[in-house]
């Protein structure tokens, strides 16, 4: 393999490219002789590259590039470094690769490529990102000899997108094994010829600059941009917003059904989005023009766009576990599930169906417009100042985050500490939402804490709502599929088989409810105990313990 | 890793031509290939361009101070690596016999092993002649090449290096013997090449033929196969690496 490689790019201005490439030959050709690289390999010439990633950019968050480039006889994959984009961890030829439309997981041929890949993404699918296609010219640089210790290798790339942008060429020195030295002398030579830079970024951070974008560029993370002082009016705009703009993003993946992660992250919105308007609409109700009228009409519409989501939600979540419950079979045979499987699959192709109706429908269409254009017209009031830049009788930001945030964790604690190992488990659902209300006021306001401090609060909380998780998700689940099971039998689909293997999936699920159940006195104690109260009471007053 | 060494107890008779050439061609076909340029006059490495220099000298090789995976130099070529010779190789025999390795035929066989997973195929240029250095050569051989011009004499060391390999206690290399610079306008080449056949196993089909393209070589200082791979020369060699790649298989 090449070693001593060196990356730079040109810069400045498109027109100044070329004679900073002509200029870096021109001081190469001083030391070495140039020889132009009869390039004989298909498709160095004329390179095409496609870049995959999940919609929420999971390859590249865990370091990861994934390349498709064609070849005359079907394609490869190549999976790279984010930092080393020339290195190759694992390639695989595939056969009929689409550039236009999403991959599942289950499209890439099993092998080192595919299981590093799956580990990552699953259970997201792959999309193409952008498609850049260029010319690559290698030069040979010779010693005194003739002989090739070094090459230069000039990529120009273009977009291929409708007005095909021009990126900033590429220059790369690479090394001949034996001959560091000399690739280390074109390196130094290349980076001081005037306008060429060490490249810092990757051939697609440049291609998706080009369209006003860049890698990472979606999360679903609420990660909106509050600070202390704002207007508290704003602030609550602010982060529904970008709830706002997550839904929305992710209405076109749901309908196409892509992959389940478009759905949960709407829900997540959702979820937040209703939150948001119990744990802060008062404060809009006060000092905005918003009356409680419409903003019972927003929390109306938002129950029923989440109501909406729940079917094909929660026979995703059976689906998606499905490998888990047949490996965690011991009486039954995998095989017994299969009727069951089949059942689920068809009962969420009409979950979906419905859903993606609901999606498209006016109610729909009308609940995202007019919600924008009333957290538009708050926020921009809010900026303003709704009286020549009084702050508004909402106060601050932090007043706000402080008073909300305080306000839902003393809930969290009251009701947590009432709870004995003889309560209903209903108390214990309730406090799971009570602790779905803290995380999201702690998420809303994030940007205000100190990030330490915060982790440490999240992380206990994390763990808390883990538990108390499984110990619902696992109640609803057996309900759920006992639900199934008699649908199932109403439908004349169920052999005594699969009846048996389910009811052996019930009981292992019961056996992890009792386990969180034993676990949740200890995850409470972690986090609402008198050094989680410290820890929080420290966190709102901006410090930390 | 498979070994092949191309060698004879003649000089002159196509040797390093037909390392160049071969690793050239195994290059071409995919297979990670280094070429060991163990003849001290160095024209493998003169013919790649690569300075006939490796530090610290056969010595330090021998001696263990210095890996071959060190001293190996990219060649011009994708997959085709070069070991450089070094003057002091002229000196091998006397190094190999001073190490206190326990069996002194089998270092060569040991200095190979670390480049195993690295490469699939090396190819070992030996100078002539018998010697300690070429024991070593043919017990570290999967292949031993040897190229023969046809003469009688030429013949009879065939024998002679034959029987030698019978002798091996341990495992014994194939030998694949095939006519080099054969001018079949000359009558003895032609009666020479036309009986072996009949008379004797393991010998290749191919024969390479005399020509001046193949002198060219040390003046173009690339392997024929890249500066003239449409001519006569070079569509003998391909056909000997076929016959070399399906041989033993």
């Amino acid at each position: 393999m090449p070693p001593g490689l060196a990356g730079f790019v040109a810069s400045g201005d498109e027109y100044a490219w070329d004679d900073e490439v002509a200029a870096v030959l021109g001081q190469l050709g001083q030391t070495f002789a140039l020889v132009p690289e009869r390039t004989g390999a298909p498709g160095t010439p004329h390179q095409r590259r496609t870049w995959f990633d999940t919609f929420d950019w999971r390859l590249y968050r865990a370091g990861l590039l994934l390349e498709y480039v064609p070849a005359r006889r079907g394609g490869e994959l190549l999976l790279a470094p984010v930092g080393d984009p020339h290195q190759s961890l694992a390639r695989q030829p595939v056969a009929s690769w689409r550039l236009t439309t999403p991959h599942p997981v289950a499209d890439i041929p099993d092998g080192p490529l595919a299981s590093r890949v799956s580990s990552v993404i699953f259970p997201r699918a792959l999309l193409p990102v952008v498609t850049v296609a260029g010319t690559t010219s290698v030069t040979r640089l010779l010693n005194a000899d003739g002989k090739t210790v070094a090459r230069l290798a000039v990529e120009t790339p273009a977009v291929m997108s409708a007005d095909r942008p021009r990126l900033p060429p590429r220059l790369a020195i690479t090394g001949i094994r034996g001959y560091p030295g000399q690739a280390r002398r074109a390196a130094r030579i290349v980076a001081q010829a005037p306008g060429i830079q060490p490249a810092s970024d990757t051939v697609l951070a440049d291609a998706l600059a080009a369209g006003g974008r860049r890698p990472g560029d979606y999360s679903n993370k609420v990660d909106a941009p509050v600070k202390e002082a704002m207007p508290a009016t704003e602030a609550i705009a602010v982060i529904l917003l970008r709830l706002l703009d997550t839904i929305e993003v992710n209405v076109d993946g749901v309908i196409r059904d892509i992959d389940t992660e478009f759905l949960h992250d709407l829900r997540v919105s959702v979820r937040r989005t209703r939150a948001a308007l119990k744990l802060l609409g008062d404060a809009l109700i006060a000092a905005t023009a918003v009356t409680a009228d419409e903003l019972d009409r927003f929390t109306a519409d938002f129950k029923w766009l989440g109501d909406l989501t729940t079917p094909t939600r929660d026979l995703d979540v059976h689906l998606l576990e499905f490998g888990d419950m047949v490996a965690g079979l011991a009486a039954a045979r995998p095989e017994d599930l299969e009727p069951f499987r089949s059942f689920l699959q068809r009962r969420r192709l009409r979950a979906s169906r419905a859903l993606a109706r609901g999606l498209r429908s006016p109610r729909f269409g009308a609940l995202t417009a007019e919600w924008r254009k009333t957290l538009l017209a708050v926020r921009d009031a809010g900026s303003i100042g709704p009286r020549g830049g009084i702050p508004d009788r909402s106060g601050t930001t932090r007043e706000l985050a402080a008073d909300r945030t305080s306000r839902a964790f003393r809930r969290v604690a009251r009701q947590g500490g009432a709870i004995t190992p003889t309560s209903p488990h209903e108390s214990l659902h309730d406090l799971r939402k009570r602790c779905k209300e803290l995380r999201y006021a702690l998420e809303f306001f994030a940007p205000l804490h100190d990030p330490a401090a915060y982790g440490k609060v999240v992380g206990d909380l994390k763990r808390l709502q883990d538990c108390l998780g499984q110990f619902q998700d696992s109640e609803v689940q057996i309900a759920e599929i006992r639900a199934l099971a008699e649908a199932m039998l109403a439908a004349d689909a169920a052999p005594a088989v699969t009846l048996l293997a389910m009811g052996e999936i019930t009981s292992g699920i019961a056996a992890r409810q009792a386990a969180a159940r034993a676990d949740f006195e200890r995850r409470f104690a972690a986090f609402a105990g008198a050094d989680g109260q410290r820890r929080m009471a420290a966190l709102l007053r901006g410090g930390t313990t | 890793m498979r070994i092949y060494a191309t060698y004879n107890i003649k000089g002159g008779v196509g040797k390093t031509t037909t390392a160049v050439n071969l690793a050239h061609l195994a290059a071409a076909d995919g297979l990670r290939t280094v070429l060991w340029d163990l003849d001290p006059q160095g024209a493998a490495s003169f013919m790649f361009r690569v300075k006939p220099r490796v530090k610290g000298g056969g010595k330090a090789l021998v001696r263990g101070k210095r890996s071959l995976d060190d001293a190996v130099k990219g060649t011009d070529f994708d997959n085709l690596d070069l070991i450089p010779a070094d003057f002091t190789y002229r000196t091998m025999d006397l190094l190999l016999n001073e190490s206190e390795a326990a069996k002194p035929a089998r270092q060569i066989l040991s200095l190979l092993a670390p480049l195993a997973t690295e490469y699939d195929a090396a190819f070992l240029d030996c100078p002539p002649g018998i010697s300690l250095l070429s024991e070593n050569v043919l017990h570290a051989a999967d292949v031993v090449l040897i190229p023969l011009i046809p003469t009688t004499l030429s013949v009879r060391t065939l024998d002679q290096l034959t029987e030698f390999i019978a002798e091996f206690n341990s495992r014994r290399p194939d030998v694949l013997s095939f006519f080099s610079m054969v001018d079949r306008r000359k009558r003895l080449h032609r009666e020479i090449t036309d009986n072996i056949f009949a008379e004797r196993q393991g010998v290749a089909h191919t024969v390479i033929p005399a020509l001046s393209v193949i002198e060219r070589m040390s003046v173009e200082r690339s392997p024929v196969t890249v500066f003239a791979p449409r001519s006569s020369a070079a569509r003998a060699y391909r056909s000997l690496w076929a016959e070399l790649r399906s041989h033993g298989e």
